[in-house]
């Protein structure tokens, strides 16, 4: 049952990637690009989780805690370089 | 294993992927920059939330481990979403809204994506003409 409820998750996720990824190449502006691949981030992690479950390890939380701190990180780098043209002032 | 740990596992997986579709989903179904703001946060709370409940629970119930890495990433990832909101709507704004576009203030500044702070002002020096 559990092995079920994985793979309906892991469809879910898989199609919530490839609409970040129609936002990414249609967003009329940048915001819309940065706000789809930071859901993309956000995808990325819970789909690490699951997959975390599926293994029966728990490696994977490090991993998707990196992934949560590179994607923040990224996110507001580029959200600085379109606000002042420059990261670190 | 038991059934109910199996239903109580499987419920929060399904909603994670449910609750992460929704949020992906109003990314392309919204019409405009600022309503597509309020998505993703489905997918923050309640979809990385719910699979972190189940990987808690899987791993306390089934594998007899527990561990505080989660509520970790819980925590980490609900400061960083208000921040995040916050420099995409400010980055918006830049591109898309002129200091006309928006309401006053009631300060003494403006918006500060479009003025300047205001000037500390100096502190008077001590000692002076003597």
């Amino acid at each position: 049952m559990i092995e079920i409820a994985l793979l309906f998750a892991f469809g879910c996720y898989s199609l919530g990637l490839l609409f970040n990824l129609w936002r990414i190449t249609r967003g009329p502006d940048a915001a819309d690009r940065i706000l789809a691949l930071d859901t993309m981030v956000i995808n990325v992690i819970a789909l690490l989780i699951l997959y975390g479950i599926r293994e029966g390890t728990s490696v994977y939380y490090e991993a998707s805690m990196l992934v949560a701190m590179v994607g923040f990180v990224s996110t507001v780098a580029y959200c600085r370089f379109i606000l002042r043209g420059d990261i670190i002032e | 294993m038991a059934p109910v740990t199996e239903i109580l596992i499987s419920f929060f997986i399904v909603v994670s992927g449910i609750f992460g579709l929704v949020g992906s989903y109003g990314l392309i179904k919204l019409r405009d920059t600022m309503q597509r703001l309020h998505a993703p946060t489905k997918a923050t709370t309640l979809g990385v939330g719910g699979a972190l409940i189940a990987s808690m629970l899987y791993f306390l119930l089934v594998k007899d481990s527990f561990s505080f890495h989660e509520l970790l990433i819980t925590l980490f990832l609900f400061l960083t979403a208000p921040i995040t909101a916050n420099f995409i709507s400010k980055a918006f704004m830049v591109n898309n809204l002129r200091p006309k576009d928006v309401p006053e203030t009631g300060r003494d500044y403006g918006w500060a994506i479009y003025d300047d702070p205001p000037q500390l002002k100096e502190p008077e020096a001590e000692g002076k003409g003597e």
